[in-house]
């Protein structure tokens, strides 16, 4: 039946999760070599980033969500778009945070404008909360729901733009911090084991997306027993 | 060449009552002066010069919402959104109608804001104006479309400062950009860049957010 | 602990928090969810005595003069 088929998801996500994730720790912390010219600091890189993109991911999942909801005009996607952009927020502020420890560990600052990412996400913040502004004074219905879906395309097109103008900011509005080597030449085990962490978090946010969009469609369902009941 | 007659008829509506009443405008313009006079008091007297660039960018940002968020509240007062909603034109028609008249109020306050700013600060360049022009566009556009949302919600002239500044951050980028760099293309380019992806935006999602 | 591992451990503690956190709130979720569905099966039995207690009130009334 459909339900069991729904359960089966939602169970091979977090068994995916649970491996995946625990694995590419065990191999951050244990396999993987200390970077060359960083040492063992370089090691948040395989949260950190990986975090990151998974924020990415949920924003675009909000924002396909977003699109169907108005191209279908079918409001049952409005949930999904609303609880992806939570999803995406929740890792969007685990970025902030493991990017703040990152620059902490760097360069001895909890902050620095020069860092493109932080940057980003901190615009990125700021919008999507502002999202969640929009559908707390907005009346539930169709037109909330149009308009979150509105906003949430705004958004993915923002992160591209944004990313444009911060690169051009820098040096001249921002100041030019040293680029660490993360991103160019990865060593073989560096690749895998950042993989391993992607494919885990990727699996995380996708397991707790099912689960809070069971509880809230489980919420919609008590509250329609309930008005037939009373 | 019916769309284009309804975008007409509709901004020259906003225009008119804008000067029959001239409150949008003439605060818009108090505005603006008032808040460089305040920024000539915030800054150090050792502050580099290019500062000033930076905030004469916050101060016609400040502008833009104080303009958009009026830009819908005559509708909402009467209710006359519902009407023009139900009016035989495309609904986008509304979004550019109203946002060319964003672009006008906007206009009107900054050909006194520029030269106020000269005279207290920096001089302006023709980079300067050719950014100010562009920011102008792409805040209407954007602006446009988040006022519409605004108006429908509860919480009205506090949200769309909200939903607003984030997006404005690459116009101001921009504008400053244009403004103190050696390279003052690149930025004007971003910034019609910026114009040209928002504002198909806007236009082809402004139908979904006003409807019932 | 050299201060470079304290603070490349404090990165995954936070992930790890923000999960754990996210279990207590779905703990108090599921146990209101609980709470609501014992609540509509009271109400879903009563209606069906109240239902079971009227039909035979109904025979009564026909077999009546």
């Amino acid at each position: 039946m459909s339900t069991s088929l729904r359960n089966n998801t939602a169970v091979a996500l977090a068994v995916a999760a649970f491996v995946l994730l625990l694995g590419g720790l065990a191999l951050a912390f244990y396999w993987v070599p200390d970077a060359p010219i960083e040492g063992f600091r370089q090691r948040i890189f395989y949260i950190h980033v990986p975090v990151a993109l998974t924020a990415y991911a949920c924003f675009g999942w909000a924002a396909w969500k977003a699109l169907r909801l108005l191209w279908l005009r079918d409001e049952r996607y409005d949930l999904e778009s609303y609880t992806a952009v939570h999803m995406g927020l929740i890792f969007g502020i685990l970025t902030l945070v493991t990017g703040s420890i990152w620059a902490r560990t760097s360069w001895g600052v909890w902050w620095s404008w020069g860092e493109r990412q932080l940057v980003l996400f901190l615009v990125l913040f700021l919008f999507y909360s502002a999202y969640f502004m929009l559908r707390y004074s907005v009346d539930p219905g169709p037109r909330r729901a149009r308009m979150s879906a509105v906003y949430a395309l705004f958004g993915v097109v923002l992160i591209p733009v944004s990313f444009l103008a911060i690169r051009l900011a820098e040096g001249l509005i921002h100041p030019v911090v040293f680029d660490r080597n993360v991103n160019s030449n990865l060593a073989g085990s560096q690749l895998f084991t950042f993989l391993v962490c992607f494919a885990g978090t990727l699996a995380l946010a996708a397991s707790l997306y099912v689960n809070e969009l069971t509880g809230k469609r489980v919420d919609e369902r008590l509250r329609e027993l309930r008005e037939a009941l009373t | 060449m019916n769309y284009f007659s309804d975008v007409g008829a509709l901004a020259r509506k906003d225009l008119r009552l804008e000067l029959r009443s001239r409150d949008t405008f003439l605060s818009m313009v108090l505005f603006v002066v008032a808040t460089l006079v305040v920024f000539s008091f915030s800054l150090p007297a050792q502050t580099e010069a290019e500062a000033s660039y930076g905030l004469l960018w916050v101060a016609l940002l400040f502008t833009a919402i104080l303009g958009l968020t009026r830009a819908f509240a005559a509708e909402r007062e009467q209710r006359v959104l519902d009407g023009l909603v139900l009016a035989p034109c495309d609904r986008s028609a509304i979004w550019l109608g109203k946002a060319l008249a964003v672009v006008a109020f906007l206009a009107l306050a900054e050909l006194v804001a520029l030269p106020a700013f000269a005279l207290f600060f920096e001089p302006v360049t023709w980079e300067l104006v050719a950014a100010v022009v562009l920011a102008d566009l792409g805040l209407a556009a954007v602006g446009t479309l988040l006022a519409a949302m605004a108006a429908a919600s509860r919480a009205r002239e506090l949200l769309l400062p909200l939903l607003l500044l984030p997006l404005a951050i690459p116009i101001v980028v921009g504008g400053v950009g244009a403004s103190i760099s050696d390279d003052p293309g690149r930025f004007l380019g971003f910034l019609a860049l910026y114009d040209l992806i928002f504002a198909i935006l806007s236009w082809a999602s402004f139908e979904y957010v006003v409807t019932e | 602990m050299s201060s470079a591992e304290k603070y490349v451990t404090a990165a995954y503690l936070v992930v790890l928090t923000v999960l754990l956190a996210y279990l207590v709130i779905y703990a108090f979720k599921l146990s209101r969810l609980e709470r609501e569905v014992g609540e509509l099966a009271e109400l879903a039995r009563r209606r069906r005595d109240a239902e079971r207690t009227s039909e035979p009130e109904r025979d009564s009334e026909e077999v009546a003069p």
